[in-house]
């Protein structure tokens, strides 16, 4: 998030799009009702049916699944049209007065630079134009029609209400409802804030429907502001740490890139210089790298050596180790051995099918889990397995639960708080700190005599964590990677100390700050908020450096006075800044000095990106999904024309003539991810003891279905039976002219735990967002019959 | 002491049954084995084993979805009928206005049952007991909040004085008669008033409420009209037939007939 949970009680209006966040995340509607309570604020709820969260939106609108680029190009359309942006936060903080390369086009769903064939774009042309000296050109009264702003505008056009209400099947007086009360908040003393979750992600264009979103807050004037953001729900607890802490396929911690087979990654130089910007906050790379490495291979790190940057696994360049393609490689055979921790693919993978099958080609699997998930189980008869014709070597670990373990989770609005052990786990259940730290050692045993030069990034590695005593173990680590001043022994207090020359160790740069000499700070628990706006500065440490809004230039208008006296976080007065949180800029800049406008330090110019480069285009662009009843009424491409395609086995692609309906998947509240621990629990599993699909009257009454019948939901994947709730929250959608059905499947069930039911993943396709690759579980083609098939 | 319990603002409940859970969970009370029958609502009714649940009511109206949420449970009656009919006196109310059973004096008559005006109390087949919530005053008189109180995430549930939890109720539904003109407070005088106050956005029936629920006749006249004189009546159908018993052996009229052999009617 930009913002954070507790700020959601400073907004004006919150647009809840791609989520069920009353169901999902409760603790949003905490806020959301003071907000209500004391502002008068308003909630907009955009989802393809009409749920719990819905039920307390002052305005819900439906939207078909996968058209979320289309609404809101709708909405930015017209606000631009209408002149109801908030112009003087657009010129000053934005990128919209920089001109574009004159290379640069967009025609009939293409960008310039398209490669058909390799399905990849050649950026170059979508740059800014420069002078002789390599600055930007810009146009700061808007109206050059090469600058961004005319760029969008124009990009945006084909966008108009009536077409939009076409794609999306949104009646068109909700559609200006929505936009209109929404736009409202583009004005200096109001804020909106966009909370989004799955139901935006979990597309082939999911990121750039993220982009979009971020567009309009920008356009609105809503980013940087209290009640404003771009605000991520996150799926799972301590996903944001997850992530912070690298362990996505292309980061190191901290986000910082992971170096791949290409020669531009041959060395520590080498990388440097093309991960290391001439501009922005991120020229300070190589600091952080550099500590990570200390962090990592303490005094075997030295800059004779690169300090152990060899040691770095190169992943290959030409591979995908993403989900989907981690899954792709074990069907295949390629990947032997899987550790699968707290995570149940037999469930919640996409094209479940297919990932469980894959299973059956490892050598060995070690789960590790509170329960025996179904995919520890896979291998059993009642997982439809034949036990027999299986090679894998299956480990289960039991896992301690949150409770019965100390560590930090952070959450969507970064902060990391302490959490303290409760009770001591079952049996032998230990934290997955624990069983790491043994396999760590036990791995430097097993190596310790190697001569094999591969062997030795495992015997350089620092592990000498004490074993059997918890509380040593986590503080250690903890330690670690706040880092240290190798010189004097003492926590490094900030990530703005940091070097480059091997002095200091630092595990995760972003979350520098948060164990210091003052103390272990996510165990903060002041409660005092002295300024009134949520920010609770001594509780916990919020990353980047306790910063709890970012962005937050943003506030201030071009000579450092906030916009308004309602929305204030930072000002300019008496010769600095003042505020009430942490300032996300260059403090020692003037706002009337030439950098003192630069409110977005992590890119290059400072500006916020109307514009910005993503791997499927610069301006976010409406295409269907993988799978789709209709034919895009936008352009003439169809689908993401960079989104991977896996045309494998057992991923065939369903077609509408064969599976006309288009299906979704969501969750409930009362059950949790891929359900081994909610569908364990008693009482969970009497408030929803089975799997079910929700499917609309009308769709209902075609198909002879009544409500609480059994059903079967087939795709071209697979099929599952479910329960159909037949109700009048689901609406057919009129999709340029003709109607269409769309139905939902609750996905958290499986053949364990108490409250059992078909994988709704067995349905979903194996295909993912141009960007990130998360899969398209949200939008795909199925059918839908009574009865047991 | 004053009347507490506490106000259920159904305007701001997402429905998450987090007070369901947590009310069992304080009670220890077991789970039971239910099915989806194509409604969210799977725990159909209260139970010796739920004693709250959440109803959920589906309209569509003027062309507008609706979805009300409403937490049933015990309303805890200012003046409880389920109080007065015990032939136990099991039931009674503590100096906060709670309405709570001894369960030792408990002999799972169910009379209780028949006389409520919400139809909350359940029989429990294990311990041969009536059940419902107990307003959690083991907690509350510790100065703890009920168990659903606590779990609520949204605010939508707030204990306090009856008399705040009215004001703070009459306050909100002025505030949401601008969008929902059918907002009222219910509890205020339904059944002679109740320690639970809900917040409703649109008339009770709406949310599963009767408009105004009262005690069946049979009950009433039974209790407030016989009852009350049963100790009376027993005397006076006692002293009658006391004085029958003697008036006819003075006026001797069955004791000659029955002599004679013939009978008094001829």
């Amino acid at each position: 998030m930009t913002n954070h949970w507790v700020d959601m009680r400073n907004t004006d209006c919150a647009l809840i799009i791609g989520s069920n966040a009353a169901e999902n995340h409760p603790m949003s509607f905490k806020w959301l009702m003071k907000a209500k309570e004391t502002r008068g604020a308003k909630i907009i709820h955009v989802d393809p049916r009409f749920c719990r969260t819905s039920a307390r939106a002052d305005i819900y609108a439906p939207l078909r699944s996968g058209t979320d680029i289309a609404f809101i190009g709708g909405m930015i359309n017209y606000i631009i049209q209408n002149n109801l942006y908030f112009r003087d936060y657009v010129v000053n903080f934005t990128n919209a007065p920089f001109i574009i390369e004159d290379g640069f086009d967009f025609n009939d769903g293409l960008f310039s630079g398209y490669d058909p064939e390799k399905r990849k774009y050649d950026q170059s042309t979508w740059k800014y134009k420069t002078d002789e000296d390599g600055n930007p050109l810009k146009d700061m009264t808007l109206e050059n029609p090469r600058c961004v702003f005319q760029l969008l505008k124009k990009h945006y056009e084909r966008y108009d209400v009536d077409t939009v209400c076409k794609v999306t099947g949104t009646p068109k007086e909700l559609f200006l409802k929505v936009t209109e009360t929404y736009a409202a908040t583009g004005v200096p003393d109001k804020s909106g804030t966009i909370m989004y979750a799955m139901g935006t992600t979990q597309h082939s264009v999911g990121s750039e429907n993220v982009r979009i979103y971020a567009i309009l807050q920008l356009l609105l004037g809503n980013i940087g502001v209290p009640g404003g953001g771009v605000n991520a729900m996150r799926g799972e607890s301590n996903v944001q740490g997850a992530c912070d802490m690298g362990l996505l396929m292309h980061v190191l911690t901290g986000y910082v890139a992971a170096p791949t087979n290409d020669p531009v990654y041959a060395n520590l130089d080498s990388y440097l210089k093309k991960e290391t910007p001439k501009a922005g906050f991120k020229v300070n790379t190589p600091k952080w790298l550099v500590s990570m490495m200390k962090a990592w291979y303490g005094d075997a790190a030295t800059k004779e050596n690169d300090f152990c940057y060899d040691y770095l696994p190169k992943r290959r360049a030409d591979r995908n180790y993403t989900h989907i393609g981690l899954f792709e490689a074990m069907y295949d055979g390629i990947i032997k051995g899987l550790l699968v921790f707290g995570s149940n693919p037999y469930v919640s993978g996409p094209d479940a099918n297919k990932e469980t099958k894959a299973l059956e080609n490892l050598d060995w699997m070690v789960a590790a889990d509170l329960f025996e998930t179904e995919t520890a189980s896979f291998w059993k008869k009642e997982a439809g397995a034949d036990p027999e014709k299986i090679k894998t070597e299956v480990f289960f670990l039991p896992a301690a639960a949150s409770y019965e373990k100390a560590g930090t989770i952070t959450n969507s609005g970064r902060w990391i708080q302490f959490r303290w052990k409760a009770v001591d786990p079952v049996g032998e259940a230990m934290s997955d700190l624990e069983i790491f730290n043994i396999l760590g050692k036990k791995m430097k045993e097993i190596y310790k005599d190697s001569t094999d030069p591969k062997d030795k990034p495992i015997q350089d590695m620092v592990w000498d964590y004490p074993e059997h005593d918890e509380p040593k173990l986590l503080d250690e680590v903890q330690r670690e990677i706040n880092g240290y001043d190798l010189a004097t022994g003492k926590l490094m207090a900030k990530f703005a100390d940091l070097k480059d020359d091997g002095t200091t160790s630092c595990g995760v740069w972003i979350y520098c700050g948060m164990y210091t000499e003052e103390g272990n700070k996510t165990q903060w628990r002041d409660t005092g908020d002295p300024s009134g706006m949520g920010v609770y500065p001594k509780w916990s440490f919020a990353w980047p450096a306790n910063r709890r809004i970012v962005y937050n230039r943003c506030s201030a208008d071009a000579a450092g006075k906030p916009w308004s006296d309602d929305k204030k976080i930072i000002w300019w007065e008496d010769g600095s800044w003042a505020g009430i949180d942490v300032p996300d800029f260059i403090v020692a800049n003037a706002p009337t000095d030439p950098d003192g406008d630069k409110a977005f330090i992590m890119k290059d110019d400072g500006k916020g990106g109307l514009f910005a480069a993503m791997a499927d285009g610069p301006f976010p662009e409406h295409y269907e999904p993988w799978e789709s009843p209709v034919e895009n009424l936008l352009s003439s491409v169809q689908f993401n024309p960079v989104a991977k395609i896996w045309d494998t086995p057992m991923n065939p692609q369903g077609s509408a003539d064969k599976y006309p309906i288009i299906g979704t998947t969501y969750r409930v509240v009362e059950h949790w991810q891929a359900g081994i621990m909610t569908r364990n629990c008693p009482w969970l599993a009497e408030l929803m003891p089975e799997a079910f699909v929700e499917i609309s009257k009308e769709l209902a009454r075609e198909k002879g279905i009544n409500n609480g019948d059994m059903v079967t939901i087939v795709s071209a994947r697979g099929k599952v039976k479910a329960v159909a709730c037949v109700t009048p929250r689901f609406k057919p959608f009129e999709i340029n002219g003709k109607i269409y059905h769309e139905i939902g499947v609750i996905w958290h069930y499986g053949f364990q735990g108490i409250a059992k039911g078909d994988p709704a993943n067995r349905l979903t396709p194996h295909i993912g967002c141009a960007n990130s690759h998360t899969p398209e579980y949200k939008a795909f083609l199925c059918d839908i019959y009574k009865g047991v098939i | 002491m004053p009347n507490k319990g506490y106000l259920v603002d159904t305007s701001k409940c997402i429905g998450c049954r987090g007070c369901v859970v947590a009310c069992k969970q304080w009670n220890q009370l077991p789970a039971e084995r239910t099915s989806f029958k194509g409604t969210y609502q799977t725990v159909p009714d209260l139970t010796a084993n739920n004693y709250t649940i959440i109803s959920f009511h589906e309209y569509e109206e003027d062309g507008q979805i609706k979805w009300y949420f409403t937490k049933r449970q015990c309303m805890h009656c200012l003046d409880p009928v389920c109080l007065k009919v015990c032939p136990q006196k099991a039931i009674s109310k503590t100096d906060t206005g709670a309405v709570v059973r001894d369960r030792e004096k408990c002999v799972g008559c169910q009379y209780c049952a028949a006389a409520c005006p919400f139809q909350v109390p359940r029989y429990d087949k294990v311990s041969d007991k009536e059940t419902k919530c107990s307003l959690c005053h083991e907690r509350t008189a510790e100065g703890e909040l009920p168990a659903c109180v606590k779990a609520c995430i949204t605010g939508a549930l707030q204990y306090g004085d009856r008399d705040q939890l009215l004001d703070a109720a009459h306050r909100r539904v002025s505030e949401l008669k601008v969008e929902y003109p059918n907002a009222n407070v219910y509890g205020d005088k339904q059944a002679g008033g109740t320690n639970i106050i809900y917040v409703l956005a649109d008339k009770p029936e709406k949310y599963g409420f009767e408009e105004d629920p009262k005690v069946s006749i049979a009950i009433t006249a039974w209790q407030d009209i016989i009852q009350p004189y049963f100790p009376w009546l027993i005397a006076l159908t006692g002293a009658v037939s006391v004085f029958s018993f003697f008036s006819t052996r003075l006026l001797g009229v069955g004791k000659e007939k029955a002599h004679e052999g013939e009978s008094i009617h001829g």
